[in-house]
């Protein structure tokens, strides 16, 4: 698999959006985008679909927005980061390794015997992962008691849990909801994936989500609803948060499962199947950075 | 017979006395902490207790949350609700997580007697138990109840710790052992081992007595823990005895029988009868009927004594 390099600097710390901020943050997940598509292809398993479409998210968060440093994963102030459609693992583990947790050597890993790169993140096997997950569902309730835990303590770390939409079925996810309202938890974000697709086809026959603002507005959540694409976009959301008071907020973010890869884009089979050799061609064709295209 | 106290108030008074030692534990509760007793913590700690409605699921997930960010949480629910609607939450994230949340089971068993098998609790160790990196802790009284609270807040991993909801007969005082994971001998004998936990300590050691009237010595030893098994304690028991007997408030299918059989099968076969409820749910009435009515009554534990002898090889 063609390995991703660790040159991009870290960027945006000053909280500036400027173009080369932007510009920067593309060009990082495009690399994450062709990260994912190369795990999984190299391994022959694996969740492109929803990792495709949750990378521009990641890479907002991990290259711009969280307080992290990778060489203490443990630090106790550091911002929490749950993924909880943890079938993105391939998304979370390119962001994790480019971020330094992890060389990015054992991305090559993924999936096989006596790695850390569990088929599903795994919190006690792999650097910066805050909380195993891969069933659906638990992410909000545990990201609100870690923000319950940040207020106990008067530690001013904050909580991200970015899920999918499909796992908004579950309805533990809502029981979540109510605990993160009635204690008021304005250091909880969560994040919602809204790719439209799930395993079984499109989310909208499957069981409906719509209204999905009003639902959380109902619930006692400041809603932002942006194109989760729109790094821009995602990157003045995040900077809006801080600025909520007195309620949790959910980023509702459109996203296209499959984003960037042309055959994949909103096809629920690409839910959780490898690509053909001549496939993996194509979407490192699709991938592939502007310059090249232009030559 | 022996003074009998509530199970469920000793565990709420020592989880409120233990909050003020340890100010890393926090409790919740599912709108049943007037039943649990937690509402005596919570009365004391305000700001360190939540009561999160009927969201059982939910309120296991929250605890890890908080258990990620340093705290001990209490999660308290009724066993049943604990064991089967929150049984995928302990164990993707409390179990396979390895997050150390302490599970508090009230109203297990029979206990909840009145209300009936939807509130009866006879299945949960079973589905516990089977989960790896869970630890499974049965408190025969309420003196066992007390001391189980500090030892499970300070073992170092998730606990699923079952109670008693009623007034039970005290059995030990407070210098009794207690160390999550040993198994107590209660009584010496050489003719039979009986292995017993939770409530049926007492009705074993009745048992136990009614036995020496008829020439058998019976030896009795309680489980508090029923994972990690005392394996070493029951394999001697078995090589010293040539028999066992199991009694538990649960199912005969997955609880303390079951672990006992399996760690003899494999490690020193002798024959094992099983006391409890033989596979079907039990009904609606006074709590010590019901256990008479469900195989649970020391008659019962003195025939299996007497059948476990039996069926030792003759040599």
């Amino acid at each position: 698999m063609s390995q991703p390099s660790a040159s991009v600097p870290l960027v945006g710390s000053d909280r500036h959006h400027t173009e080369q901020v932007i510009l920067d943050l593309e060009k990082r997940a495009r690399e994450i985008r062709r990260t994912v598509v190369s795990m999984v292809y190299g391994v022959g398993s694996g969740h492109p679909g929803g990792s495709l479409s949750a990378t521009d998210i990641l890479t907002s968060l991990f290259f711009h927005q969280l307080r992290l440093d990778p060489t203490n994963p443990c630090w106790e102030d550091r911002d929490r980061f749950i993924l909880s459609k943890g079938h993105a693992a391939p998304a979370l583990y390119a962001s994790l390794a480019m971020r330094g947790f992890f060389p990015v050597e054992e991305l090559s890993t993924f999936r096989r015997l006596d790695s850390r790169l569990q088929g599903h993140p795994d919190r006690n096997k792999t650097p910066g992962v805050e909380m195993t997950a891969g069933a659906l569902g638990h992410g909000l309730a545990i990201g609100a008691g870690l923000a319950l835990s940040a207020r106990l303590d008067g530690r001013s770390f904050r909580s991200y849990v970015l899920m999918g939409d499909g796992e908004l079925q579950a309805g533990v996810v809502w029981e979540g909801a109510m605990m993160a309202s009635k204690y008021r938890l304005d250091n909880l974000t969560a994040i919602v994936d809204f790719n439209g697709v799930q395993l079984d086809g499109m989310v909208a026959d499957i069981m409906p989500l719509d209204p999905l603002a009003d639902k959380w507005r109902a619930f006692g959540w400041h809603v932002l609803e942006i194109d989760g694409h729109n790094l821009r976009q995602v990157l003045e959301a995040l900077d809006e948060v801080p600025k909520l008071h007195a309620k949790p907020t959910v980023i509702i973010a459109h996203t296209i499962k499959g984003k960037g890869v042309s055959y994949m884009e909103n096809k629920s089979a690409w839910h959780g199947r490898a690509p053909t050799p001549e496939q993996y061609d194509q979407a490192m064709a699709d991938l592939a950075e502007p310059e090249a295209n232009r030559g | 017979m022996a003074e009998l106290q509530s199970v469920r108030v000793a565990y709420g008074q020592a989880l409120a006395e233990y909050g003020a030692v340890n100010d890393r534990v926090v409790v919740l509760d599912a709108d049943v902490s007037a039943s649990t007793q937690s509402h005596l913590f919570g009365s004391k700690f305000p700001s360190r207790f939540f009561n999160v409605g009927i969201a059982e699921p939910g309120m296991v997930d929250m605890a890890v949350g908080l258990a990620l960010g340093g705290k001990i949480p209490f999660v308290n629910t009724f066993a049943f609700l604990l064991a089967f609607r929150a049984a995928e939450q302990i164990r993707t994230c409390v179990a396979y997580s390895r997050v150390d949340v302490k599970l508090a089971a009230h109203y297990a068993g029979l206990s909840d007697s009145f209300d009936g098998p939807t509130h009866q609790s006879i299945s949960d160790v079973a589905a516990m138990r089977g989960l790896p990196d869970l630890a499974v802790v049965i408190p025969a009284d309420a003196t066992e109840a007390r001391l189980a609270v500090k030892a499970v807040a300070e073992y170092p991993g998730p606990v699923y710790l079952r109670l008693n909801r009623n007034e039970v007969p005290v059995l030990f005082d407070e210098s009794h052992p207690f160390q999550i994971g040993k198994g107590v001998t209660l009584r010496d004998g050489g003719d039979v081992t009986l292995i017993c936990t939770g409530m049926m300590v007492s009705r074993t050691l009745e048992a136990a007595e009614a036995l020496r009237g008829m020439g058998i010595d019976a030896r009795v030893l309680e489980l508090h823990t029923i994972k990690p098994l005392d394996s070493e304690l029951v394999i001697q028991a078995a090589r010293e005895t040539s028999c066992v007997v199991t009694t538990e408030e649960h199912s005969v299918i997955g609880g303390l029988g079951s672990a006992v059989a399996e760690t003899l099968a494999e490690e020193f076969p002798v024959p094992v009868v099983r006391v409890g409820i033989r596979d079907r749910f039990a009904e609606t009435g006074p709590y010590f009927d019901l256990l008479d009515r469900y195989g649970m009554a020391v008659a019962d534990v003195v025939s299996a004594a007497k059948r476990a002898i039996g069926m030792k090889k003759e040599c």
